[in-house]
């Protein structure tokens, strides 16, 4: 019977990853809605739940690749692999409308463009008094403190190792559960109470899982307008990360 | 059809990757230079030109949706996958620069917000929400 089931689980890793992280999700916005109140959101949970559960199959296996090293586990290295990965954040794009994105103006704009370049500077200036000397190394670790998305999309386009990966991941994760719980709290010092606010905060804390969190614990209304700019937020982060950014990073420690 | 707008997104990220191959191979850089950005932005670009001719029906949305959908779960998965135990070596780094991004953003959220408020009064053009937020 248990020989029935492994059988079945290894020769069906991928669907079996698509299982097991419905699971990994369902449990994780369990947690958030009771034993966060809605504050910190599922998403965030589960993204920390999989680095968790990596921490687990690197210590059992004792090699590099997570719990993906365990062999019933495997279809999480194609599901969570570049080639998805790149292929459903594309996907976000679409939830992007054009002609609302241009309400946000040139404030937008630069919004983005400080939301992006600010947190690099940050991350890769924290990674060097960390004794990082390596360009790759420190612009994917700055790309991290931008979001946990543009961190490992620029690691992955630039060669770096997956331990400075996860370091990205980490980074980014932590400041969009930072988002999340903290945007409520300073919503009145930073202004937080019109669309045109939303979108700027949106452009500078990044994160669509933070931002979309943060602002839901705020005024629910303010939701899209953050998180439409926050989406460009991505896209400008991994335009930016493995070309602009890394060149200056490479002119500057190469 | 949903394969449709699958088939739509398909193009598009090939398209934006080999743009992005094209580009490194241009100024000599190893890596692929902002592939997914540009796949974004063809993406963009072919939905909104499909809306205005209007081949973008709901049932095509659906195959690009289902996959914007997926990307926290895939996500999630990469997450799994990571060398973690290297990097909780290193742990006080990503929570310091988490910690210094988080309050530098925060702070500018505010100044740019305020340099808004006082060079527009009424910059409020969609809808008025202020009097919703609490301690306001």
């Amino acid at each position: 019977m248990f020989h029935l089931l492994e059988k079945t689980i290894l020769e069906g890793q991928l669907v079996t990853a698509f299982a097991f992280i419905g699971l990994v999700i369902w449990i994780s916005n369990l947690l958030g809605k009771h034993l966060t109140g809605g504050r910190v959101a599922g998403s965030a949970i589960a993204v920390l739940a999989g680095l968790a559960l990596a921490w687990l199959g690197g210590s059992i296996t004792g090699k590099a690749k997570g719990l993906a090293d365990i062999a019933e586990f495997g279809g999480l290295a194609l599901m969570g692999g570049a080639m998805m990965r790149d292929f459903t954040i594309v996907a976000t794009a679409s939830e992007v409308h054009v002609d609302e994105a241009k309400k946000a103006g040139w404030l937008g704009f630069i919004a983005l463009l400080l939301g992006t370049v600010l947190p690099f500077v940050v991350g890769v200036s924290v990674a060097f008094a960390f004794g990082y000397r390596d360009p790759v190394a420190l612009t994917t670790i700055g790309a991290g403190a931008v979001t946990y998305i543009v961190g490992p999309v620029t690691g992955a386009a630039i060669g770096a190792s997956s331990d400075v990966i996860a370091l990205s991941i980490a980074t980014g994760v932590v400041k969009a559960i930072l988002v999340m719980v903290f945007t409520s709290v300073f919503a009145g010092p930073m202004r937080l109470n019109n669309p045109q606010a939303a979108m700027v905060f949106g452009g500078l804390a990044g994160t669509v899982s933070g931002v979309s969190a943060g602002l839901a614990a705020t005024d629910r209304r303010l939701v899209p307008y953050g998180a439409l700019v926050a989406t460009f937020h991505t896209g400008f982060g991994c335009l930016l990360g493995p070309s602009i950014l890394f060149l200056a990073v490479k002119a500057m420690f190469g | 059809m949903v394969i449709f707008g699958t088939a739509l997104l398909a193009a598009c990220y090939l398209a934006g990757i080999a743009i992005g191959e094209g580009i490194a191979v241009l100024i000599g850089v190893k890596a692929n230079v902002g592939g997914v950005g540009i796949a974004m932005m063809l993406l963009i670009a072919a939905i909104h030109k499909m809306q205005k001719l209007g081949f973008y029906v709901p049932e095509t949305a659906r195959g690009v949706t289902f996959w914007a959908s997926m990307y926290i779960p895939v996500v999630v998965a990469m997450a799994s996958t990571q060398n973690v135990i290297v990097a909780v070596r290193s742990g006080p780094l990503a929570i310091l620069a988490a910690v210094l991004t988080f309050s530098v953003c925060f702070f500018f959220v505010g100044v740019i917000n305020r340099i808004i408020e006082r060079s527009n009064p009424d910059a409020d053009p969609l809808a008025a929400t202020h009097d919703t937020v609490k301690g306001q």
